[in-house]
């Protein structure tokens, strides 16, 4: 791989790889069963040739403000190489948020140009904000010939391929600004510079290196902080390829692993236990005997591993199995959220090693990473070379906040000095998570002291975002809160949000509330809803200015109330 | 030429079939995650079902933002 401590910014790296593995495959869009693009280094430099032409025509220099909008493909990866190239900062925003949400993200940041997808633009460009919409320039990918494109190009019409000036940016320069929640309330603007992501870059390497010939196998989308790092820079600064799938679909995930020989792959929990139900399914399809003989087989693994993985063994004993991830996988990679401890040891027990990590976009992407010596399905491992981690205010049980000092922690949230000064407190991350260190240095985690939830999607969901949805019900006041923030059982499981309503005096809860309730519930993403409502009959206590003192007001109702008080929605 | 109505009952009766449930619990207006309590995933193995029975293709971001069987239904409509 390329040695990072020389380089000074992502744009200098990633020309460096470019120039350094040009006959390498360095990227593969695949759709189904088709493959719709197959690019060398080489060709992928030729490709961005035309579109940093595009960019620094259009206006973009050093430091301007570039957002993409994209599904997982080529034409992303094209772009952000473009922008660094020019010296802008990239600000990549998840394509799964509602236009309105979109268009709040690109004001708040202020971007001066968009990168998007023709489809995700028709929406932005239906929505009734659209007139807000501020960026002077925006490039469109495959938009259908017809299409009317609201004043934007076409990103394939781009054709300038002379050599445009390479633009340097210093270390300590914005590379990202990455949106950790998708509110409109108090958007979270993490500032992360080249150096948070060099430096991530070189810590996660050490412990999972990449090589020319290594496959990492990229669904996640990569507007995600773990995707942008593990399947866009990392393989790229070792010669690696990345191979995009633009369907999540569990069966074309399967297909991918044995057509492409994947090294590595990054998964959140819902996909992991999708790939684990699938296993379970197949298993039980087995007839007595082969049952036995699998056990066996599983058993015989499990002690010859104990220490650490011996892929080489496992996949001789448990040949079909690894046959069916295409025989070559060395590693899984999960976070974004919690995942069960038995889901981890099941692929463990079959030989296949899930790297368990717990991190945050405010600290680059990772903090802790499972180093697999030996295996440990109960912890999120010990912090990456580089990072320190401490708990605050521990407990007799040693539990109290993870805090995190690393070069991979964030600058800044943009425009936020408040809520930064909150979160970044003499040098160290509070990353609001509870967490124990045991006596190994691992890091075991045990809920929130924030009130937000994490979905097995890996999406933060703040309940702030949410409470506008429920507005003008027939009730004196209503709040949403994190189930795990009122009810702080000291477990990662069970997240959901809860409605808390305080009807008005003397007047019950009828049938009709609950449909209108439930009504507006749905018309909110299907991650972003509640799970259940409870009825508090207290006024809610307010600060002068009428905001909710939420913290006070979770403390009432742990009091008072347990949580099977929640009725399901 | 197939209507929206008849596109709709396919789609309830392969939802039904696809996540076992009895058809006649499902009606078009339903919200397919909480009705059928499936996440995303789930939603996108059903879409590759709908793809098979009405032979088109539907990218997974035809699901984005949809959440009930009628509205799927007219998308699957838009491709017949």
């Amino acid at each position: 791989m390329l040695d990072l401590h020389h380089y000074h910014c992502l744009g200098e790296a990633l020309r460096a790889a470019l120039d350094r593995w040009p006959e390498q495959t360095c990227l593969i869009e695949a759709d189904r069963e088709r493959e719709n693009a197959r690019l060398t280094y080489r060709q992928f430099r030729q490709a961005a040739l035309p579109v940093v032409n595009a960019l620094q025509g259009a206006g973009l220099r050093n430091g301007s403000r570039a957002a993409i909008i994209m599904t997982n493909q080529s034409k992303w990866l094209i772009s952000a190489y473009a922008i660094f190239f020019s010296g802008g900062v990239l600000i990549p925003l998840d394509y799964k948020l509602s236009p309105h949400d979109q268009l709040a993200l690109l004001a708040h940041a202020k971007a001066e140009v968009l990168i998007v997808e023709y489809h995700l633009w028709r929406a932005i460009t239906q929505s009734p904000q659209f007139p807000t919409f501020a960026a002077r320039t925006v490039l469109v990918t495959e938009a259908p010939a017809t299409a009317d494109l609201a004043g934007a190009q076409r990103w394939e019409e781009c054709r300038d391929a002379s050599e445009p000036t390479f633009v340097p940016r210093k270390r300590h320069d914005p590379a990202c600004i990455v949106y950790s929640s998708g509110t409109t309330g108090r958007p979270k603007g993490c500032v992360l510079t080249h150096e948070n992501y060099l430096e991530q870059c070189m810590a996660l390497t050490s412990l999972y290196p990449f090589w020319p010939g290594v496959r990492y196998l990229s669904i996640l989308p990569t507007n995600h902080a773990i995707d942008f790092m593990v399947g866009f820079i990392g393989p790229f600064v070792c010669g690696a390829t990345v191979i995009h799938l633009r369907t999540l679909r569990p069966e074309y995930i399967r297909d991918a692993f044995v057509r492409y020989q994947i090294t590595y792959v990054t998964v959140v929990p819902a996909i992991l236990k999708a790939l684990e139900q699938n296993l379970r399914k197949r298993f039980s399809d087995l007839s007595a005997t082969q049952q036995k003989m699998l056990q066996a087989l599983i058993r015989l693994n499990r002690a010859l591993t104990r220490g650490c993985p011996h892929v080489g063994i496992s996949r001789t004993l448990l040949k079909q199995v690894h046959a069916s991830f295409g025989g070559a996988l060395r590693a899984l990679f999960v976070g974004g959220a919690f995942t069960e401890p038995s889901t981890l040891q099941f692929f463990y027990d079959l030989g296949i090693p899930v790297a368990n990590a717990y991190g945050c976009t405010e600290a680059g992407t990772a903090i802790t990473v499972n180093d697999l010596r030996p295996f440990r399905a109960d912890t999120v491992g010990k912090p990456l070379p580089g990072s320190e981690i401490k708990i605050i205010d521990a407990g007799e049980d040693g539990i109290g906040q993870v805090a995190v000092r690393s070069k991979t922690v964030m600058s800044h949230y943009l425009d936020d000095p408040e809520l930064t000064a909150e979160t970044l407190v003499d040098g160290w991350l509070m990353t609001g998570d509870l967490g124990r260190v045991d006596r190994t240095g691992h890091l075991q985690l045990f809920g929130r002291v924030k009130n937000m939830v994490v979905t097995e999607e890996g999406k933060n969901v703040y309940p702030e975002e949410i409470e506008a949805a429920f507005e003008g019900l027939p009730v004196k006041e209503t709040c949403v809160f994190a189930a795990n923030y009122v009810w702080q059982e000291r477990n990662m499981a069970g997240d959901e949000l809860v409605l808390v309503i305080h009807p008005e005096p003397g007047s019950p809860i009828q049938h009709d509330l609950v449909r209108q309730i439930s009504s507006r519930n749905r018309q909110l993403l299907n991650y972003k809803r509640v799970g259940g409502y409870l009825l508090w009959e207290q006024d809610f206590p307010r600060t002068a200015s009428l905001k909710i003192l939420r913290a006070v007001l979770a403390e009432q109702i742990r009091e008072k109330l347990g949580r099977e008080r929640v009725a399901p929605l | 030429m197939t209507t929206l109505d008849q596109t709709t009952e396919e789609v309830l009766r392969l939802a039904a079939e696809h996540f076992k449930v009895p058809r006649a619990e499902l009606n078009p207006a339903d919200d397919f995650f909480t009705k059928l309590g499936i996440n995303s995933l789930q939603a996108l193995d059903l879409l590759t079902r709908l793809e098979q029975h009405f032979r088109i293709e539907l990218p997974d971001y035809e699901l984005q933002g949809v959440s009930d069987f009628r509205t799927l239904a007219k998308r699957i409509q838009s491709r017949l």
